[in-house]
């Protein structure tokens, strides 16, 4: 289980550092084909809620974030930095692993200091494609009761 | 500056000076003037307090409020203000509650805001205690007004209001009539932001279909709202609430005509992998999306399939929260549900057209603060006060400001007697 979860602390640091360098394309390698990737608030969350900030449902939706980004949406520059910890494995049955992490994004506008633009952790389930694991499903609950602004790169 | 110094630019209600979004003197005056004036106030759904004692926190302007379904299925708003201290008697977001009692000295109050009793009022041990005149009817929660219509709860704190219908005015009912028939409502979630701008500017984006034609290139690429389709630019009740109708059709997406061509940001090369989210169904049956925002603080959304109640919240002259209620039916069958959450994503703090706009608006508080005495051009589409058909167009801005002065004492011949 600790090898498991080794592997796991080195995949989520991997998936953070491309959204740091908003390598999109990349990003979208980390889900399976089949995927659901969910942003959702704390507050919907436990009121069982069904609204999402953001919903894709499989791959198609995850690639159409990423092109919205590049074509179409106008937002003012900034630089992420992601923070990942605390890395547990919940349980494995048969190939799929139920894993959560705690999540904390700094944003830096253009021309301000870095602020806390969103805080939370990943509820994830993955499986293996080959010998990488995938996001089958990686629900991000956020804490922050609203959203600074907007929150135009992906959790 | 002292806001009675403040002299509005000639040109009436085709100019807007900035210091309308700057001075915390006059955002004191609006939140008098408006939230706790004459007028109705959204609260909330009737769906989000569903059982009894069910409440939420809300707010009408900067002030907290309980809405609050009591024993017998009444709905109450209750100010969230202890009527002793002045403590936040609730802290919770939503509950289940049997009453409510202050945190700080412990006032009880029943789910009508009544004050039911309080701790040592006859003192202990013989010492203190309230004088023996203390009435306790007379120290309830303040209650406010309440009008329930279609699901939908409104507010007011002056008992001097007209009547909910009155106020709106039968456009508007004739748009609220249509979502909000009485068919029960399902609460689908909240999403929640927090803008560095003037409330006032979220209000003219919701006013504003011009910026729509532009700025939102996702909406134009995939025809969901485009300057060449049929559309009605309404304004009502003088000024006071504003209605945009659009009508989309499959045919106009992608077809590229005089109109189109001066929308530099359309991407007609851009394809989506899912096109799900641009694929509403024509659930009214009048192939339109109508939106529509009621004064003071309040914006309904029908795009396509995604239905919300935009709540503006203002926290300051340069913050203000915006707070989306979404909603369904409770009879929505499993693919109109589905629908729903998938178009949310256009909407929203992340939404693919919604984005464009707080990221403006961010700018815009940061500019107007750093130049209070500079002037806005409000002229596309003419500088009176008409109802248009056609998105490029800015009468609705004008006729809020029209009704802005109006009511803030800020109209042209008050401004000529000042002279």
């Amino acid at each position: 289980m600790s090898e498991l979860r080794a592997e796991l602390r080195d995949l989520y640091d991997d998936y953070a550092s491309c959204l740091d360098d908003m390598d999109l394309d990349a990003w979208c390698g980390f889900f399976t084909d089949d995927c659901t990737y969910k942003v959702i608030s704390f507050e919907n969350h436990s009121e069982s809620l069904p609204l999402a900030l953001i919903e894709c449902r499989g791959i198609g939706m995850v690639r159409d974030r990423v092109a919205a980004i590049r074509e179409t949406t106008v937002y003012e520059p900034r630089q992420l930095r992601h923070f990942v910890s605390g890395v547990r494995v919940d349980g494995v049955e048969g190939d799929a692993i139920t894993a959560r992490a705690n999540f904390l994004i700094a944003e830096n506008l253009s021309d301000r200091e870095p602020q806390i633009a969103i805080v939370g952790r990943y509820l994830d389930r993955l499986v293996r494609v080959g010998a990488a694991l995938r996001f089958r499903e990686r629900v991000c609950v956020y804490d922050n009761y609203r959203i600074r602004t907007s929150l135009v790169v992906p959790v | 500056m002292n806001d009675s110094a403040r002299v509005w630019p000639s040109d009436g209600s085709a100019r807007v000076p900035a210091w309308v979004y700057t001075d915390p003197t006059l955002f004191a005056r609006e939140m008098r003037v408006f939230f706790e004036g004459p007028n109705w106030n959204y609260v909330g759904l009737e769906c989000e307090v569903p059982e009894r004692g069910a409440y939420k926190r809300s707010w009408i302007g900067t002030r907290p409020v309980l809405l609050v379904r009591d024993e017998t299925d009444a709905l109450h708003v209750l100010e969230n203000r202890c009527a002793h201290r002045g403590s936040m008697i609730c802290w919770r977001n939503k509950g289940v509650a049997k009453d409510f009692t202050c945190p700080y000295h412990h006032w009880n109050y029943d789910l009508r805001g009544n004050l039911l009793g309080l701790p040592f009022l006859r003192g202990a041990m013989g010492k203190g205690g309230m004088p023996a005149d203390f009435n306790k009817a007379d120290h309830g929660l303040r209650r406010l007004r309440v009008a329930v219509r279609g699901g939908i709860v409104w507010a007011t704190f002056d008992s001097g209001a007209p009547a909910l219908e009155s106020y709106l005015g039968p456009a508007i009912l004739t748009e609220l009539d249509r979502t909000f028939s009485g068919r029960a409502l399902r609460l689908l979630g909240y999403n929640r932001q927090l803008l560095p701008c003037n409330w006032k500017h979220y209000l003219e984006n919701s006013r504003d279909p011009y910026h729509a034609t532009l700025l939102h290139s996702f909406f134009l690429t995939f025809g969901l709202l485009r300057a060449d389709t049929a559309f009605r630019a309404e304004p009502t009740e003088g000024g006071r609430h504003g209605i945009m109708a659009s009508t989309y059709s499959p045919h106009t997406a992608q077809r590229q005509n005089d109109a189109t061509r001066q929308m530099a940001a359309l991407k007609s090369d851009f394809r989506l992998a899912d096109t799900e989210v641009v694929k509403p169904v024509d659930e009214f049956g009048d192939s339109s999306m109508i939106n529509y925002s009621v004064f003071p603080a309040v914006f309904f959304q029908q795009h396509g399939n995604s239905l919300a109640v935009r709540h503006i919240i203002p926290k300051s002259e340069s913050a203000t929260e915006l707070a989306w209620t979404h909603y369904g039916y409770a009879d929505d069958d499993e693919a109109m549900r589905r629908r729903r959450l998938i178009q949310a994503n256009l909407m929203g703090p992340a939404g693919y057209v919604a984005v464009d706009d707080s990221e403006v608006l961010a700018q815009l508080g940061t500019v107007a603060r750093s130049a209070p005495d500079s002037v806005q051009v409000i002229e596309m589409g003419g500088r009176d006060t008409a109802t248009q058909d056609t998105m490029v167009t800015e009468t609705l801005i004008r006729n809020f400001y029209r009704y802005y002065r109006e009511q803030m004492g800020l109209d042209g011949q008050a401004i000529k007697k000042e002279k």
